[in-house]
């Protein structure tokens, strides 16, 4: 039977903000346990939560880039459960007035098409604390840092047909919030997370099958693993005549499979009610509007900028303004790449190529982020240069770039300390190249006596050998225009 | 001097008949005597006492003292205070010291006032009776074996016995004018947002309220004046100017429209207080007043809405008190469900847990809409009811409890008798208005309370009628013999 998968995702975004959404507490990454934890975070007895208005503007912020409503009132709610790292019983979300409802994005499918994912909503809420279970025997230890940090808690409708396509989903509403600058996007420091409702069924039906939550999905890569493994494990279950049960699973990439958490019989009523504590948020359409005038543009309209004004490809520019970083790095390294005051085709080609290939392979060996690379803008600007013009080859050029990445200076320290500079003397490379069609005579016979076509792959050996002799610094095609002459005589 | 009204204390402090430090020791004196069979007080704080008493007296010396400074209070030990052991009347947070200060208690620590102690209450101020404490109950002065009314019973009596001149209270369904009116003092819950909730540990979030408990009406007016304010730690408290209080007061009350309901006075009134209220009104009509009938038809259901919505509130604001961080844990806890399920049993009492049963059943999946739903929509109508009176009239006016103080032990086991003792005050709290209780009477040497009710923010109006009241009556200077 051909099945049809359904998905929905629910991404929990953190928020950007200095402090929490209730309390005056930092919100920094890996403080101290429970020093940036205040009386309202610890849910001391009397404490009552103010909200951080900054997250208004940055969820409407959000609304806006999604084309959703963004209603003139929204409540919070509490969601009543107990756990350790809940210090008030409760978490203080949005239940029936989210602060954003309907909005839509398009993503880009393999095939290059594009399809339009609803958003069924997204609301703010309070992030819990955490539960540490090692180093205290066998107890457990809480962490509030985390408690009342900010989130906006994205949810997607039913609308994703694939594991690709969920991922898809979620590269771009990750690359929307890093975007509006709301969302540091860090998915190792928790501030980007995703669960994924998925469930099949047979082709054309349309009534939906149960599903199952997964949980913990927390990079991309693990995010369509965890729902492929799950379409298998579903798929099974249906084809050997059993049921899917509709459970909460937990995704272990390291054994990368999917196990059961709590069946719904064990789900809590989380008692949902406004919270008395709370007035409810009013939005007027002037504050609205001031938002909208000052949003940053958007990783759609930054992609048809940068193809257009670069000239590169639609597939290039798609991978350059992926992430905001990526899209700030490569514009300020194209500049600096350009020796004349316009941008130039070639320049741009080039550094679009360094970024998406050599640079972002040395940031994947060291798992860094853009922002922590030991080679900058600048550098990278000038290392493509002297591609350009000719100082270097693109081979000598990753040499030089191995050599920047190791901190031994800027690309011209290093092409002058190292005497990289190509070499482009004519006399200098004829004399090379004479010398080479001299010692290689069986090589020469057998190029001479070879037809047109096979003589271009012939060719290679004796450019080879001249770029060995020069250590690299040739120009290689000074060298390859002056072979075909030479070996072309009698 | 103990039975100087603050007013006249503020006055001869400030012309040095008495220092701060000898009325504190004096007041104190008298705390650590009568406390043992009153059980006002949970926790007395002498040492802080005396240390804010001596700071007053500097600044009184200095002549740089307000009207408050070193005036003693007794704070409702539902108020966090920094340091001091804030128990809320329940066993769950018996070892509680409170890291930080109610806003409440900031305010008036920083007008000069000195805290005695904190006073007993019904179990996180859920009761009537002031039975449910896990302190014990408190006698009430008048009759050692009746109850001085709740929650705030603690802060009554220790006013009504002139251990304190006055007391901080909480008012959630009539917390604070039901004891006034059995103990015969002076009680004002303010508007919903006068005065902030930050540090009152929360029962009931959306009707919770502080508020002054004297002798007086001035007297409520000089710590209304300190007490209330937008506080910008709690989002309900309303960014609205403070009026004088006392400046108000002796305004004329000629002309006062009174709106009598007729809700409030059918047979379910004991008849002597009914003719007390009356006598009491007559007084107001002899100033100047007029008075119409009016009706408040949903009022009859506050107790019902009543009892929806503040244990559903209170089913989720006391999830906190879960033996994780503070407060009361079990011995030997064996998984966390054990840890859970009995620092809660043992923790709480039998009124907190009967409460927290009801909001948690009102609040769920398949109740919500019928119970929880329902109620907030009556709510609103007895908040539209009592607007749509206000138009017509400046205050209501009728009695504060239905009957005189009951007997110890009476309804304890009649949950619903002990709930309709407050018939004629929760209303109000639902439609989060201001209202006063100001003795009016004795029945069978029994204090009897009459309720003013006002339209919000209109506390200035409530005192300044309550305050002429007091001027042509002597019910506020009747006191319980044996606290000489």
């Amino acid at each position: 039977m051909d099945w049809e998968v359904v998905i929905g995702l629910e991404i929990h975004a953190q928020l950007a903000t200095r402090s929490k959404i209730f309390s005056g507490a930092a919100t920094t990454y890996g403080a101290e346990a429970n020093t940036q934890a205040c009386a309202v975070d610890l849910g001391l007895p009397g404490v009552l939560p103010v909200l951080n208005e900054e997250v208004v503007r940055m969820a409407i912020m959000f609304g806006l880039a999604i084309n959703a409503e963004i209603p003139p009132r929204s409540v919070f709610a509490r969601k009543n459960y107990f756990y350790p790292d809940l210090p008030k019983g409760y978490q203080i979300s949005q239940y029936e007035l989210p602060i954003v409802s309907h909005g839509q994005i398009d993503i880009t499918l393999e095939d290059g098409t594009t399809k339009t994912i609803g958003v069924t909503r997204a609301h703010l809420e309070e992030d819990a604390g955490k539960s540490v279970h090692e180093g205290f025997g066998n107890l457990t230890g809480i962490d509030l840092n985390r408690a009342g940090t900010p989130l906006i808690e994205i949810v997607s409708e039913p609308d994703l047909r694939s594991a690709k396509e969920a991922g898809a989903y979620m590269k771009k509403i990750h690359a929307i919030v890093t975007y509006l600058g709301i969302c540091d996007g860090n998915m190792q420091e928790g501030s980007f997370r995703c669960d994924a409702n998925v469930s099949i069924r047979p082709q054309g039906d349309s009534e939906l099958g149960t599903r199952t939550e997964l949980k913990n999905l927390n990079s991309f890569r693990f995010v369509e693993a965890a729902i492929r493994h799950e379409i298998e494990r579903q798929t099974d279950e249906l084809e050997s005549g059993g049921k899917v049960v509709q459970e909460t699973r937990l995704y272990d990439p390291v054994k990368d499979e999917t196990r059961s958490m709590r069946s719904k019989e064990e789900a809590n009523d989380y008692r949902y009610f406004p919270d008395p504590d709370l007035l409810p948020i009013e939005i007027s359409p002037d504050f609205i509007n001031e938002i909208k005038t000052s949003l940053p543009e958007l990783p759609d309209a930054r992609q048809k900028r940068i193809m257009k004004e670069y000239k590169l490809s639609e597939y290039d520019s798609s991978v350059i303004t992926s992430s905001r970083d990526m899209a700030d790095f490569y514009e300020s390294t194209a500049k600096a790449a350009c020796s004349v005051a316009s941008l130039d085709v070639k320049s741009s080609k080039l550094t679009a190529n360094w970024i998406m290939g050599e640079f972002s392979a040395a940031l994947n060996r060291n798992s860094l982020d853009i922002k922590d690379s030991p080679v900058n803008d600048e550098m990278l600007g000038e290392l493509i240069k002297r591609i350009d013009d000719n100082t270097i080859s693109n081979k000598i050029a990753k040499e030089v770039f191995d050599a920047m990445w190791n901190g031994e200076g800027t690309a011209d320290e290093i092409i002058e300390k190292k005497g990289l500079k190509q070499v482009t003397d004519s006399g200098a490379i004829e004399k090379l190249v004479d010398g080479v069609i001299a010692d290689s005579t069986p090589q020469v016979e057998q190029y001479r006596n070879s037809p047109v076509e096979k003589q271009g792959k012939l060719i290679g050996y004796f450019v080879g050998q001249v770029m060995k002799k020069s250590r690299g610094k040739a120009n290689p095609k000074q060298v390859n225009e002056l072979l075909r002459k030479k070996l072309a005589k009698d | 001097m103990h039975n100087k009204t603050l007013a006249e204390l503020s006055r001869s402090l400030r012309n040095k008949e008495i220092s701060s430090e000898e009325l504190t020791r004096l007041l104190l004196d008298r705390c650590n005597k009568f406390n043992k069979s009153l059980n006002c007080f949970i926790s007395l704080t002498e040492d802080k006492a005396l240390s804010l008493a001596m700071e007053a007296d500097v600044k009184i010396k200095a002549n740089n003292a307000g009207p408050l400074t070193g005036i003693p209070i007794a704070h409702k030990d539902i108020f966090c205070t920094h340091g001091i052991r804030t128990t809320c009347g329940s066993k769950i947070l018996d070892n509680f010291i409170s890291p930080y200060d109610a806003t409440v208690v900031k305010q008036l620590e920083s007008a000069g006032m000195v805290m005695l102690g904190k006073t007993n209450m019904d179990e996180f101020a859920m009761g009537s009776s002031n039975e449910t404490s896990f302190y014990g109950p408190v006698e009430n002065p008048w009759d050692k074996e009746r109850v001085p009314g709740g929650s705030s019973g603690g802060s009554a009596v220790a006013v009504a016995a002139r251990l304190a001149p006055a007391a901080t209270g909480t008012d959630t369904g009539g917390s604070i004018r039901q004891p006034a009116s059995l103990c015969g003092i002076t009680g004002l819950k303010p508007t919903y947002g006068r005065v902030s909730r930050y540090g009152m540990i929360a029962f009931a979030s959306s009707l919770d309220q502080g508020g002054p408990m004297t002798r007086t009406a001035e007297d409520a007016a000089m710590i209304l004046n300190a007490m209330a304010g937008f506080d910008e730690r709690d989002s309900t408290s309303v960014d609205r100017e403070v009026e004088d209080y006392i400046a108000a007061l002796e305004q004329p009350i000629e002309g006062l429209k009174i709106g009598l309901p007729k809700e409030y006075f059918d047979e379910r009134l004991n008849p002597d207080i009914s003719q007390i209220v009356h006598d009491g009104i007559s007084e107001l009509e002899k100033l100047g007043a007029t008075v119409t009938e009016i009706s408040l038809p949903s009022s009859t259901l506050s107790i019902p809405v009543y009892y929806v919505v503040a244990p559903a509130e209170c089913s989720s604001n006391l999830a906190r008190f879960d033996g994780v961080r503070y407060g009361y844990r079990c011995e030997d806890p064996k998984d966390l469900n054990d840890l859970y399920c009995r620092s809660r049993g043992e923790g709480f009492g039998r009124e907190v847990k009967r409460r927290v049963m009801i909001g948690t059943y009102v609040l769920s999946a398949g109740y919500y809409d019928a119970y929880y739903l329902k109620a907030q929509k009556i709510r609103r109508l007895i908040r539209d009811e009592f607007q749509q009176a206000l138009k017509d009239v400046d205050v209501i006016i009728g009695p504060t409890t239905p009957g005189t103080a009951f007997r110890l032990n009476e309804l304890m086991d009649d949950p619903i008798s002990m709930y309709l003792s407050d018939i004629y005050t929760v209303s109000v709290n639902l439609a989060g208005l201001p209202a006063i209780s100001v003795p009016a009477g004795l029945l069978n040497g029994l204090p009897v309370g009459m309720q003013i009710i006002g339209d919000y923010f209109a506390e200035a109006r409530l005192l300044n009628v309550a305050h002429r009241f007091q001027q042509v009556t002597d019910w506020h200077q009747k006191k319980p013999t044996g606290y000489e």
